[in-house]
């Protein structure tokens, strides 16, 4: 179960934990699940499915919205949740752990410097 | 003596009134008293009700010389008089036999589903967007959904659409959705304007239309084959199909289960009384018009189209369903919901444009359909079966010939020795409504697809047979 | 209203009972099934409910009564011109000459409804300014699709058809705006409003391109204010070689006062469902005629009705059209509702109808804008919002005095919409309200108001007084069931 601490965050509110190397797993941040109020379906990708950078992936839907989730890194989903199908309340529930969304093998070089750390996350919304 | 320069309209009558000389009629609809709108313009903080308007541009407003230019308004005595005097000018199912189908039906109607549908509360309320004030709207719709899926076999329904031709367009538009492929294969056996209508939403999404000729009246399984591909979204058939006859759907299905390509069945909901669900043979998507059902002919519209899905295209499925819910005293209430579907959450994203549907005939066909009842849409189906066929075997004593090779539900075409136009405006002057003209569709010199209804009596049927024969003599 | 709970009619089913009788069968019974492949002849039956014709109508008597229509009371949804639908016109969309005549019958055997929509049409290019009407389109929704798909056909005959395909609209358009653009097959670009509500031309200018197809605007807009710029609009949208769409929903409030052929749109669709009194059904049937300018006529949808000499008839033969939009002529019964509201009314009393309900918008906007912010000043037409951020900062939502006015005896006004304003309230009286009832109405909205500073908590609660109490939506969408499961 990942800590928030040990994960980095986009300005899209994702979350990305470096799993190996050149593996990840990608999920949303509990503000951006607060915002969005009870998730009530996950659209979620095709395994195998190319993940490209800063384009949809997932789409989150609460009762009266649909919010697309994009991806943070370039590569192959090789994993997917898809315990949200049945239980999206996962993502209410636990947004860190129970409610992660992929893992995706990383195509080319790994570069976290572009995101946020959990301090610096926290900052940039509640400004 | 008035003078005509003084009727309403003139200039004279304008200067007049402007002048108060001639009193303003209160209209019946709008209670606003010359009284009330001095109050109101003076709570608002305006001189006169143009200071409200004086934003619309001057170059664009109407003014005396450009005024709209309407007749003059009708009491309600004129206005039932003139409509009267319109309707008459029509020849009316009520006076005359219709032998004429082709997608809509003279179907007898029971009283009760007027009765309910003028209830003020179902007729005057907008789409239910407030559930709590909106319950009875909402059940009426959840039922109607149930109804369909008993009917179709399918899984989902929604609480409808426009039309069973617009219904089809939608489901075209998805296939294409969740296939990701661009050719929709259309049989030759669709009504025609199925056909002119699918291929207006093929020119706004852009994919391709083709289609797939006949073998006699039905679809041509061997061309079917022939050209279904890898860039095949889905197949539409009709079931029973526009000339009448019953296609096979579980062998168009076999056919499909190598590709990906779904099944759309276009179905008439009374023959379903009858015929095997289209979704207990394969089908991935059934649509239709509700017409037969408990609406009136109307000349074309408001129908009602009918939209089901297998549950897994659920979340793609068009415009507004109703779902069941509880509130927070745990008592069961009704909803529409999987919202973010539609155009006022998900906007240019959305599986549809849709807004408004025909939720007040939906409700119409819930009450035909629970006034029929599970015995009385096979009793009905059964007798339009029977007098179909009895009109058949009666033309073909007279001599005529059937095209129909498979089995048909309830029209049939037959060959004329004339055209068509000219023999329905003999039978014209014989009082009967005559059938529709698919010569063209079926490449055959003269041939006219007839229907008959549970309304038609054996006496209807003999005479239009003799008249026929006349007429053709 | 009743509030127990109204038993599924599936729950009243019983075997053996009917509500319908169906003559004797006078011809011989025809086994369908022996001639039919095995799988094609049905095995269980439909479960439809089986009830007697007393259990039919008190169902649907207990449903009815669950329900809020226009006659139980005061309607303020705003964008939807909830007015009085007139009886007479249910009558007379009831004659035998109107509704039981068949769409594929021979024309000059229905002079009488072909009649009644050219005459229809005429009125439409009147109140439109259009040159010309079809009256096809089934409801708004489809009028703009219809319409977008003439701009397509347009620019596809121009030879620009593959270069124009961003449709622009502004961030205050119904959602069916953007949503037709795309099933046009059409990109969207979003034009963000200026502080006053409206279209800013500077905004639109840099939005305008050689790949604009063309500008949807609703006029006035859905925040009930008039674009004062249209005239300078429709200049630079034609300058910028893209066409102008008028989404008529709001048309209540221009009607006899200026019309959108005068403001320099090209084409145009009407809510005949709103603006003309025909009902709204619980959302539907609808009627969404288009006008279009007289160099855009070839590609409306077929047929069309026109007059050769004194015969009425259905012309098919346009090589430009864009085709058939749906079956037949469109909702015919509506349209005749629609008819014989103009013809009740005339165009003074079109003119009057507009006044009287822009006069009653601003009046209860007036009484109501000490109480709840107001975004924009300015005079109104025929609606206005209103923002319930002052009560969101007590712990007031905008969905709570919604479901608090239920309580009151009215319908909700719409809400969250439009989304550029936080905690939107938009309302629209129309004009068939009596200064009683915005008075009464307005009081309410009042004493919500006070509620909201002095017991909260009733508000989180409300509705109090009908059928259910608040429902659980997100259960629905979480776990929906859709049809009803013995």
């Amino acid at each position: 179960m990942a800590e928030k601490e040990k994960l980095y965050f986009t300005n899209e509110h994702e979350w990305i934990e470096v799993i190996s190397e050149d593996y990840v797993r990608i999920g949303i941040s509990d503000y951006a699940v607060e915002q969005l109020g009870d998730v009530v379906f996950v659209e979620l990708p095709a395994l195998n499915d190319t993940m490209k950078k800063e384009e949809g992936f997932a789409t989150v839907e609460s009762v009266k919205s649909s919010s697309d989730i994009y991806g943070p890194v370039e590569g192959t989903i090789t994993k997917i949740n898809d315990s949200l199908e049945d239980e999206p309340e996962k993502l209410n529930d636990s947004p860190f752990s129970a409610g992660w969304i992929v893992e995706v093998q990383v195509s080319g070089m790994l570069d976290t410097k572009e995101w946020m750390d959990a301090k610096a996350y926290d900052e940039f919304v509640s400004e | 003596m008035i003078e005509s320069s003084h009727l309403p309209g003139s200039l004279y009558y304008f200067i007049l009134k402007s002048r108060g000389v001639v009193m303003t009629e209160q209209h019946r609809y709008l209670p606003a008293t010359e009284a009330d709108r001095t109050e109101m313009l003076k709570t608002i903080g305006v001189e006169s009700i143009n200071d409200l308007f004086s934003d619309i541009p001057v170059t664009t407003r109407a003014t005396h010389e450009k005024k709209i230019d309407l007749a003059e308004p009708l009491s309600e005595l004129e206005l039932i008089k003139h409509m009267h005097s319109l309707s008459e000018l029509n020849k009316t199912a009520s006076s005359s036999p219709y032998f004429l189908g082709a997608g809509t039906y003279d179907h007898f109607v029971p009283s009760v589903v007027n009765h309910v549908t003028l209830k003020s509360e179902f007729m005057t309320a907008y789409t239910p967007y407030q559930p709590e004030a909106s319950q009875g709207e909402l059940q009426a719709l959840f039922e109607f959904q149930t109804m369909i899926c008993e009917l179709t076999g399918m899984d989902v329904s929604n609480s409808s659409l426009y039309d069973g031709f617009t219904s089809l367009g939608e489901a075209c538009n998805l296939a294409t959705a969740v296939t990701k492929k661009q050719t929709i294969l259309l049989s030759d056996a669709l009504h025609p304007q199925a056909k002119e209508v699918v291929d207006t939403y093929a020119f706004g999404m852009e994919y391709k239309i083709e289609t797939i000729g006949l073998k006699q009246e039905i679809t041509d399984l061997d061309q079917l084959k022939s050209v279904l591909n890898e860039q095949t979204a889905a197949v539409v058939v009709q079931y029973p199909n526009f000339f009448g006859s019953v296609e096979d759907l579980k062998e168009i299905k076999e056919i499909l289960t190598a590709s990906n390509a779904l099944l759309i069945v276009v179905a008439n909901p009374l023959a379903l009384a009858k015929l095997e669900a289209p979704g207990n043979i394969g089908a991935d998507i059934v649509v239709g018009d509700m017409q037969p059902l408990g609406l009136p002919m109307s000349y074309g519209g408001p129908h009602c189209g009918y939209f089901t899905v297998k549950s897994k295209y659920m979340r793609k499925v068009p415009s507004r369903i109703v779902g069941e819910t509880v509130d927070i005293e745990g008592k069961r209430g009704f909803v529409m919901t999987l919202q973010t579907r539609e155009q006022h959450i998900r906007r240019e994203k959305a599986t549809s444009n849709m807004s408004s549907n025909q939720a007040l005939n939906a409700l119409a066909s819930s009450v035909f359909m629970s006034a029929l009842g599970k015995v009385g849409v096979q009793e009905m189906a059964q007798q339009n079966i029977d007098k179909t066929h009895y009109l058949a075997s009666k033309l073909k004593e007279a001599g005529f010939e059937l095209f129909n090779h498979s089995a048909f539900f309830n029209e049939f075409v037959v060959k004329l020795s004339k055209p068509v136009s000219q023999v329905n405006n003999l039978l014209f002057k014989k009082g009967f409504i005559g059938g529709y003209d698919v010569s063209a569709l079926i490449n055959v010199e003269y041939a006219m697809l007839l229907c008959a209804t549970e309304k038609r009596t054996k006496d209807e049927m003999d005479q239009f047979v003799k008249a026929l024969v006349e007429v053709v003599k | 209203m009743t509030t127990s709970n109204t038993k599924m009619i599936f729950e009243q089913s019983k075997s053996g009972r009917r509500a319908y009788s169906l003559p004797e069968n006078d011809v011989e019974t025809f086994d369908l099934t022996a001639q039919l492949p095995k799988h094609l002849s049905r095995k269980n039956a439909a479960e439809l409910p089986e009830v007697s014709e007393l259990q039919l109508m008190r169902h649907y008597t207990a449903l009815a009564n669950k329900n809020f229509g226009i006659e139980t009371g005061f309607y303020p949804l705003g964008s939807c011109t909830m007015k009085y639908n007139p009886k007479v016109n249910e009558d007379i969309a009831r004659m035998d000459g109107f509704m039981n005549i068949h769409p594929l019958q021979d024309p000059a055997t229905v002079q009488g409804a072909l009649k009644l929509m050219y005459d229809l049409q005429e009125d439409l290019k009147q109140v439109t300014g259009m040159d010309d009407i079809s009256l096809q389109p089934a409801a708004g929704a489809q009028g703009e699709w219809a319409g977008l798909l003439i701009f397509k056909a347009y620019h596809e005959k121009n030879g620009e058809g593959s270069q124009r395909k961003t449709i622009l609209v502004p961030d205050s358009a119904h959602g069916t705006n953007p949503a037709s653009a795309a099933v046009a097959g059409y990109n969207v670009r979003e034009i963000k409003s200026n502080e006053n509500g409206t279209v800013g031309v500077e905004a639109l200018k840099s939005a305008l391109g050689p790949d604009t197809a063309g500008l949807m605007l609703t006029n006035p807009n859905t925040l009930g204010l008039f674009e004062v710029d249209i005239v300078e609009i429709a200049e630079i949208v034609h300058e910028a070689g893209g066409l102008l769409y008028y989404d008529g929903a709001n048309a209540n409030a221009i009607l006899g006062k200026s019309t959108p052929g005068e403001m320099g749109f090209d084409v145009v669709h009407l809510n005949l469902h709103k603006s003309f009194s025909t009902p709204h059904g619980g959302g539907g049937p609808g009627s969404g005629p288009i006008g279009v300018k007289k160099y855009l006529s070839p590609f409306l949808p077929v047929p069309r009705i026109e007059k050769q000499e004194e015969e009425y008839v259905l012309n098919t033969d346009y090589a430009d059209t864009i085709g058939r939009v749906k079956g037949y002529f469109g909702n015919f019964g509506v349209n005749v509702r629609a008819y014989a509201y103009i013809r009740s009314m005339g165009a003074e009393g079109l003119q009057q109808v507009s006044e009287d309900a822009v006069l009653n918008a601003n009046y209860l906007k007036a009484r109501l804008s000490k109480y709840y912010d107001t975004p924009y000043k300015q005079h109104c037409k025929h609606e206005f919002v209103l923002s319930g951020l002052r009560q969101k900062r007590k712990g007031v939502r905008t969905l709570d005095i919604a479901k608090r006015l239920l309580d009151y005896g009215f319908y909700a006004p719409t809400v969250y919409f439009p989304l550029i304003v936080e905690e939107c309230i938009m309302i629209e009286p129309t004009e068939t309200e009596a200064k009683e009832t915005l008075d009464e109405f307005a009081d309410a909205m009042i004493k919500i108001a006070e509620e909201v500073e002095e017991q909260p908590e009733l508000l989180h609660e409300a509705p109090l007084t009908k059928s259910v109490r608040r429902l659980d939506e997100v259960v629905a969408a979480r776990k929906p069931k859709v049809i009803y499961q013995k």
